[in-house]
Order: C-alpha cells, then structure tokens, then sequence
C-alpha cells in the first residue's frame, strides 16, 4: 500500500533525523558540562579558592555556546511532531502530548531561567544562591532528558493506553506505566551518562592540550581531575545501562535486536558478535548466504543478555517473519503474514465502525428507531474485533515480510561502533585517572596526545547509539502499531525538501560558527586572576 | 466531580494564559526590531542587545512550552495547524532558530558571519515573528482551509491515510492573502515595539536613549492601535463560527464575536480593562517624562487582553479553529481535546505553575535590583 508519497515520508525522515542528530551534539556537551561545572563551582565554595571559580567560569562560557544551538534544534525537532508527522500527532497526541509539555513546564522554564543568574549574577546573588543556580541548571536539563526519553520510549514500547475507535486515537489511561516504564528509565540513564561521557571526553581532551602547551597548568589540572573522574564513571555506567538497554531490546524489539547483532537465523545459546564484518552479497534474509564475512563471537553472551539465560533462543530476521517459535511466556510467534492478516482486520474493523456509526447518528436523526439500534449493534461488533486484533493493527499497512526489516548494516555497525568506543573509553579514562593521581600526567605526552584525539569518539558513539535505537525500530514509529509511512502529514516532498535544504545550511553554518567560536576560546584560555600569571 | 467539559474550559484558559504571556515577553522581538533605529552609536546598541539577550530565553521558553501545552491539551490543533499551515509555522521557526544563536554569537570573536549579520537575524525575528504570530492567531477567527476525515486512516478517503489535510497549496501562506489577518499581524509587531520602548524606559540607566525610546513609544503606540481596532471592529462585526452545543454542528452567525462578549460580561470587562491599561501606560508614558512604570501597566493589560480574545475565540459554543471550507471539519474545544485522563494528569501538573512563575519572578528581581547602565556589562561576568 503506497500511501502516503514514499518521498514525503522519506524528506521528513531526513529532515527529523538531520535535527535531532544537531540536537544530539550540542545537547549532551550541554548534560555532561553541567555537571562538571557544578562539580568545579562547588570546589570553589568548599574551598574558597579563587582558581576554582575561574575554572567554573571558563567552562560556563563554552557551556553557553553551546546551549545556545541546543535550544535552537530542540524547537525544530518539537513542532517537527506537528509540521511533519501530522497523523502521528492525531494518533498518539492525547499520550505523547504530555510529556512534552511537562518537559516545557518544569525542565525547560527552570533552566532558562536560573542560566541567566548563572551567566548575569556572580555580583547580583549571593555565592550560595549562585552555586544553587548552577546546580539548578544542571537538573533542568537533566529532567528535560528525562521527560524527553519517556516520549520517546514509549515510542519503541507503547504502554498504559487504549485505542478509542471513535476519536481514532490512542488515549493514555495510565499515567506512571508511560512515566516509569522499563525501557524509559533506562534510556534516561544511558543517554544522560552518555552526555556526561562526552561532556568529560570534551574537558579531558581541552585539559591535555594545555599541558602539551604547557599553558594554564593549574587550571588544566583541575580540569583534568574532574573530567577524569566523570568520564570514568559515565562509561563504567554506560556499559552497566547499555546491557540493561540490550535486555529491553530482545524483550520488546526482537527485530532491533536480530539488526543489532545481523542475526538472520535464530539459535539457542547464541553469542555476541565482538567484531564482525557484514557480507554485503546477502541479498535476501531467506537465502542460504552467510551474512558475515568475518565475525568473532563471545559464546552465549547474547542468549544471556537478551534473557539472562545462557541458553535461552533468540529469534532472528528469518524466524521473526517466519513465526512459529516460542516465545518467552511459551505462547508460539506469529508470523508475519499471520499478523498481516489481523492488522488488516483491524483496519477493515475501524472503518466498518465508523460506517456503522454513522448510520446509526443517521438513523437517530431520521428517528428510525430499528435501523439505529441495529447499527449499534454493528458497531459494537467491530469494535470487538477492532480490540482483539489491534496488537497487530499497523502491520495491516506492511506488504511483505521484508519491510520489517530495519536498514540492517547501518544498525549492525552503530551498535559496534558504539560498544567498541565505550569499553576503549572505559580503559582510557582509567589508565588516565591513574597518572592523575600519581601526578604524572606532564611526564605522559602519549597519553596527552591520546586524550586530545579521543575528544570526537564519545560524540560518534552518541550518534551511532541514536541510530541504533532509530534507525532499528524502523518502520515503527510506534511500535507493532503505526508504520512510519502512515505517520506523516500530507504535506508534498518538494515542501518538505525546500525546508530540509535550508535547515540543513542553517544548521551547519551554525556548528561552524559554533566551533570556531568554541576553538578561539579555548585558544585564548581562562582569564587571567589578578596577581598569578597565567 | 470534575466534568470533561470544565478540563476542556480550564485547558483552554491555561493556552489563553500562555498566549497572553508569549504576546506580552515579545517585547523582546520588539525591541529587536528596532536595535538600529533606536540606537544611534555602538555602546548603545549594545546596552539594548544586553538589556533584551538577558529575557530571550523567557519569550523563547514560552513558546516552547506554548507549543508542548497545546499539544498536550488540544492535540488535534497541533496536528491539524502545524502540519497544514507548514510554511507559517516554519518560517516562524526558522527566525527563532537564528534569534537563539545571535544573542550568544554576535560578539564572540571568531563568529565568521560578523556582527552585523546575527543583527540581521534578531531584526528579521523581531519582525516576522512578531508578525507572523498575529497573522495565526487571527486565523482563528476568519478560518482556514482544511478538511478532517477520522476514516482516512482507516483507509475510508480518497485522498491518502492522513487525517487532517490542508487543502490550499501555498500551506498557510494564503492566510497572507486575508488583510483581517494582515491587521492583527501588523498589531502585534507594534504592540511588541510599544513594549520594546516602555522595557527600555523602565531599565535603561541611560539618559538619551530613555528620552528616544519615549518617542519610539508613540510612534509605536499610533499605529497599533489604529491596526488593533480594525481588526477588532471587523471581527466584532464579522460572521463567525458558532456550535451548535447539542449536535455539535458548526454553522455561521452573524457577529458572533459581539455576541460572546455580551454573553460573557466578565471577559468583556477584563477585556476593557486590559485594554485601559495597555492605553494608560502608553500613553502617559508619551506624555509625562517622569513617568517609567508604563511597562507594568501595559504589560499586565497585554496579557489580560489576549488572553480574553482567545477565551472569545473559544468559548459559548465557538469553533477556536475553523475551517472555512468545510465547516464540520472545524475544531472545537469538546471535539480537538485530548481524553479526559490527559486533561485531568495535565490539570494536576498544571499546579505547578505558580511554582514556577515563582522562581521566574525571584531569578528576575534578583538581576534586577538595579537598572542597567554601559558598566554592567563589564562587571556582571557575562556580555553579549
Ligand atoms: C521523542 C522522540 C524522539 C527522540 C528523542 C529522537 N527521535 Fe529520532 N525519530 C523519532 C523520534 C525521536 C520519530 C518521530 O519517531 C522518527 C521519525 C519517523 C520515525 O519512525 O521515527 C525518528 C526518526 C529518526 C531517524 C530516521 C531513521 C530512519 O529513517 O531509518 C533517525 C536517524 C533519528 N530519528 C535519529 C535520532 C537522533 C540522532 C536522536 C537524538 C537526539 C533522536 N532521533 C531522538
Ligand atoms: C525529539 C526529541 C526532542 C525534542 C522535541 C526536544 C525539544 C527541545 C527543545 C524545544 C529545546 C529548547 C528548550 C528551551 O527553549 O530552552 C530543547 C533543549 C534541550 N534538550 Fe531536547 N529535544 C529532543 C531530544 C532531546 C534528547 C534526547 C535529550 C537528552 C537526552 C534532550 C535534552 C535537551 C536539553 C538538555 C536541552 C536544553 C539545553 C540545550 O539545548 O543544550 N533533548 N529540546
Ligand atoms: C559500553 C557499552 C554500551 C552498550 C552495551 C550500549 C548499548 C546500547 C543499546 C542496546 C542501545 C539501544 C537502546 C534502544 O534501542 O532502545 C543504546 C543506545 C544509545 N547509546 Fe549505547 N551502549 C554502550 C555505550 C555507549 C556509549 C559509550 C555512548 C556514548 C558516549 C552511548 C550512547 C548511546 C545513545 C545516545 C543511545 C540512544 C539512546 C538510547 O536509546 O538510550 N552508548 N546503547
């Protein structure tokens, strides 16, 4: 079923997907200096020592430059929902709404507000009340990614809601299983340790550039010590939330996790492809190809990861099309073709409801009392079905098995990527860590050098972790229930294409801009204290 | 017991709110829109570029949350206007994008575009946002063209699985085409300068540029007027967009704007009210110079007047959003909420509100014990 113009829905996906990767650069440097500079802000009031509050300052003003191109792409990506994925937003608005707008009123409004007594009030509030207002900032961004990542785990986990046939919509009817649900909490913790991960990559590299220089040598140090610190805990703690975002995946996203892994023929004590190599002479997921070139497995890991079993079967592309393997609460997997079919009947369902209720309003009106009773009675039928079916709803829209199938090596190697750079950064920081408390770190240039070259590689993990968790849901854009080609507003491509363009110059003249800004004042450094040279 | 009917009013009443303050803080888009007119050497338009960057982030942020709340509470508008009107909305966006980086970026060396350039950014947010929010708004009393079909989805339509479709080409661009709209749009771009100059007189520690922004003041304050009673008495007069309460039909009454006033006397006294003010702090502040309170007062009424027009726009059984092709397809307060446990989780969180216009008004006293002058800009740790 072409429904929507393929391209339309293709446009809009470039232009989220262009927005919310901007988003995703700036928006944890934002989440990880938060953090640091409250640390750092702290330090001085404890100690009372000046040069704390000078690097507290100095790390303000490139949090601040930053900021800014957040908040710029955060307004983008949020009417997006609106301007792009019109039938999204009538579909599952009355759920998805909602933390949007607790986002707007207890995230955003508390950070605007207390970064301008951060930025403006050193000499208008007092150090306690300042030092509040850092802290301040820090949390409201920090729930500003919470209220966020709720949105968008429900997405990939849609849960606490019920389909009303008459507004044709999904309503929420439980609030906290939307708000604490499994797969939200864990995307929180990931994504902010992975702000604070690239916020203290970002530090950490900055630190050891000075002291290459032999520039600022205090400052860098102090620099270096807390970034040490915060990156080696947010990547201890990634690889922690990174299994538990694993785990969720095989229990409610099998696909995703089939792509994550290019698994095509489920198995039972299945392990984890360490580093591997995709063989693209695959063409079909049924045909007899070895999908790797290359791969180096840990035996059984992936059975565990995914049910804490080592035995445990995971299904691959093959079985999840196919059906008819056990779930894990023992009840057999449909196929897809199965599904197919009851989607469809919940589509037909739907519109044989509307029909019947509009015959019997039609009825009513006319004052034919038989023929509105009758049409009730039609109603309720399909709506009985449309109930029993309506698990399967959006696959009624899907064409054949392979359009369940997520864009399998973009997700295969985000996901490797992603993993090989957080257990690097695990060893980095902690070897980094070391000499700094050994107080060696100037005799160290290798290490210097090193921690200088990895300040991009938290960013690139950032990035391919987005698209593994994006890109491998698709076509959802709610999961099992509405296929990205429905979702979108029946707006024409050369519309969509014309806005794309210009957020694409705009959105890059700005990182330009940004990063020009960000390299000159880290060139010119911290500003001098009166009375110490610099 | 808390009806759905209430949550539906209350909700409406809170986006009124909102829309009143957003109207009110864009002072600040105001005050860009006049950066070289009103300033004549370079230390001058930096302390307005300094006086206005410290509330960008307030104006900002209530959009922001404008556009969240309205999604929350009234879901069909969002997906029915943003994604039909796509061209309003995204030029709207567009020059907020560039206002939140200009502030920051505009004196920062190695800026690369220069600070002229992010200065023609905050004029063209100062301008078409200002202008092109009046132009939406007033939207909601002469109509626009879309359809709503609930059985697209299911495949019923013939024309795709969307829901809500606009039907004109130029999506919301031909709202430009309405001069009732172009009067409105050209309101609030004079009344976000009358602000403009009223928030410079009260902050300002700066004698010259006080005495000129008490004359940009009236030659602000004519203009919206005359544009702001002509879309008044227009509207007033005008057909409007009535439901029936029982069927929920849509249909067309004559003045049905004069009407809801008349039959909701409270909104028309806070309506006059708030217009009083916006006049009394105007103009007295035209005419006695020793007079700096007039923000205060024409602020306050701001935010009251709006609010009452779009409680008019929705409330006594009136479609807030019409469809002017297609009456039935218009959307109405009972018929575009979101269910009824949404509205009632969305009341309760609303209650933190107060909270915090709370600590907004606490972070902005406490900057704001003083008045600022050219010196703050080096002591106070942060400068654009
Ligand atoms: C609150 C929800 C939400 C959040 C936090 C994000 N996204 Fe997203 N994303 C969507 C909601 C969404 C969406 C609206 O649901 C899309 C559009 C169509 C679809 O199926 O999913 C989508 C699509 C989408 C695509 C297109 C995938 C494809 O077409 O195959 C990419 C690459 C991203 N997103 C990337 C990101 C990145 C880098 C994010 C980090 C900030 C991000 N998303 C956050
Ligand atoms: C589709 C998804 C998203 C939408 C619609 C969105 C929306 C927004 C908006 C509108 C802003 C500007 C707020 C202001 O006026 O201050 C913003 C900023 C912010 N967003 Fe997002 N956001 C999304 C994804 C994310 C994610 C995934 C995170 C974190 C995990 C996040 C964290 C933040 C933070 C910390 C800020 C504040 C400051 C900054 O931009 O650096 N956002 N977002
Ligand atoms: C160390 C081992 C890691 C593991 C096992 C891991 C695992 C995962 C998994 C399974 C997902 C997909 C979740 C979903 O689709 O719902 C994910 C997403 C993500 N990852 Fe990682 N990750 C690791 C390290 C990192 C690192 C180092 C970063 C960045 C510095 C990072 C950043 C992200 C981001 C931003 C997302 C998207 C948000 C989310 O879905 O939570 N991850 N990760």
């Amino acid at each position: 079923m072409d429904l929507l113009s393929i391209s339309t829905v293709n446009w809009s996906r470039a232009q989220f997907a262009l927005t919310a990767g901007y988003h995703w650069i700036f928006v944890p440097i934002t989440l990880g200096l938060g953090l640091i500079m409250a640390i750092m802000e702290t330090m001085y009031v404890r100690t009372g020592d000046i040069k704390w509050k000078n690097v507290t300052k100095f790390w303000q003003k490139i949090f601040s430059i930053n900021f800014v191109i957040g908040v710029a792409t955060g307004i983008i990506l949020e009417f997006q929902f609106g301007t792009n994925w019109s039938n999204y937003s009538w579909f599952v608005g009355d759920i998805f709404g909602a933390p949007l707008a607790i986002e707007g009123i207890v995230a955003f409004f508390l950070e605007a507000t207390f970064i301008s007594v951060m930025l403006f009030g050193w000499n208008r509030v007092s150090k306690r009340m300042h030092l509040a207002s850092t802290w301040l900032v820090f949390l409201g961004a920090t729930l500003s990614a919470f209220w966020i990542l709720v949105a968008n785990a429900w997405m990939q986990y849609p849960v606490g809601m019920e389909f009303n046939p008459d507004t044709v919509r999904n309503e929420m009817v439980d609030f906290w299983s939307v708000v604490v649900s499994p797969v939200a909490v864990n995307k929180f913790l990931h994504a902010v340790f992975s702000g604070w991960a690239i916020g203290a990559g970002l530090v950490a590299g900055v630190a050891a550039w000075y002291l290459l220089k032999r520039r600022h040598h205090d400052f860098a140090l102090k620099s270096m010590k807390v970034g040490a610190i915060v990156g080696l805990l947010a990547f201890v703690m990634l690889a922690v939330t990174g299994d538990g975002s694993a785990h969720e995946v095989s229990q409610k996203q099998p696909m995703k996790l089939a792509a994550m892994e290019g698994l095509y023929k489920g198995k039972e004590g299945a392990g984890l492809v360490a580093i591997g190599m995709l063989n693209p002479a695959k063409q079909a997921y049924d045909d007899e190809i070895n999908p790797y070139i290359f791969k180096l497995e840990i035996p059984k890991l992936l059975s565990f990861l995914g049910y804490r079993n080592l035995n445990a079967f995971v299904p691959g592309v093959k079985d999840i099309i196919d059906g008819g393997y056990t779930l894990q609460d023992g009840a057999t997997a449909l196929s897809f073709e199965e599904r197919k079919a009851r989607g469809e009947m919940a589509i037909q369902a739907l519109a044989d409801y509307q029909t019947a209720k509009a015959e019997e309003k039609e009825a009513i009106a006319a004052g034919d009392r038989d023929k509105a009773t009758a049409a009730s009675e039609a109603a309720a039928n399909h709506e009985t079905i449309l109930k029993e079916n309506y698990a399967h709803f959006g696959y009624g829209y899907l064409e054949t098995g392979t359009d369940l199938i997520p864009n399998l090596p973009l997700t295969f190697y985000s996901f490797h990527l992603m993993v090989i750079i957080g257990l690097y950064s695990i060893l980095f920081f902690a070897i980094l860590l070391y000499f700094v408390y050994k107080k060696e770190l100037h005799n160290t240039k290798w290490l210097l050098y090193i921690a200088l070259w990895s300040i991009p590689l938290p960013f690139i993990a950032g990035q391919a972790g987005w698209a593994v968790a994006e890109v491998g849901r698709q076509p959802w854009t709610i999961q099992d229930i509405l296929p990205v080609q429905i979702a979108a507003s029946a707006v024409s491509a050369g519309n969509i294409a014309a806005t794309f363009v210009i957020f694409t110059v705009l959105f890059t003249g700005m990182l330009i801009a940004e990063a020009t800004i960000m390299v000159k004042q880290i060139k010119k450094g911290p500003d001098p204290i009166a009375g110490e040279e610099a | 017991m808390i009806t759905y009917d209430f949550l539906q009013k209350y909700w409406w009443l809170v986006m009124s709110l909102l829309g009143g303050l957003l109207v009110f803080l864009m002072f600040v888009q105001g005050g860009q829109s006049m950066l070289n007119s009103l300033s004549k050497k370079e230390d001058e338009k930096r302390l307005l570029i300094n006086a206005l960057g410290r509330k960008w982030e307030y104006t900002f942020t209530t959009l922001v949350t404008f556009g969240g709340a309205f999604f929350a509470s009234f879901p069909l508008f969002y997906s029915t206007s943003f994604g039909g009107a796509y061209w309003a909305w995204m030029i709207l966006l567009f020059c907020f994008v560039l206002q939140a980086i200009s502030y920051e970026y505009q004196s920062k060396p190695g800026n690369i575009f220069g600070a002229k350039t992010y200065r023609a950014f905050l004029f063209l947010n100062g301008v078409l946002g200002t202008f092109l929010l009046g132009v939406v708004v007033a939207s909601f009393f002469t109509g626009s063209e879309f359809t709503i079909g609930k059985g697209n989805i299911a495949g019923m339509g013939t024309s795709g699985f969307t829901i809500s479709q606009w039907q004109n080409p130029l999506h919301g661009l031909e709202l430009l085409a309405n001069v009732r709209n172009l009067c409105l749009g050209l309101a609030v771009l004079f009344l976000a300068r009358t602000l403009a100059s009223l928030f410079f007189v009260n902050r300002l520690d700066h004698e010259v540029l006080e005495k000129r922004s008490r004359k940009f003041t009236l030659y602000n304050g004519i203009p919206f007027v005359v544009f702001f009673l002509i879309f008044l008495i227009w509207t007033l007069l005008a057909e409007g967009y009535a439901v029936n309460p029982d069927t929920g039909q849509v249909y067309m009454e004559k003045m049905k704007y004069l009407h809801n006033f008349i039959d909701m006397p409270v909104i028309l006294i806070f309506f006059v009210l708030g217009v009083l003010a916006v006049l009394y702090g105007t103009f007295n502040t035209v005419f006695n110079p020793g007079f700096k309170k007039g923000i205060w007062f024409a602020g306050a009424g701001t935010i009251v007047t709006v609010t009452m027009l779009l409680l008019v726009a929705g409330y006594n059984n009136t479609a807030y959003y019409p469809s002017s092709i297609d009456l039935q397809s218009s959307l109405t307060l009972q018929n575009s909420s979101s269910s009824y446990f949404t509205l009632s989780v969305m009341a309760v969180v609303s209650l933190l509100v107060p909270f915090v216009i709370g600590y907004i008004f606490y972070a902005w006293r406490s900057l704001e014990k003083k008045k600022l002058n050219l010196n703050d800009l080096e002591s106070d740790g942060h400068a654009y």
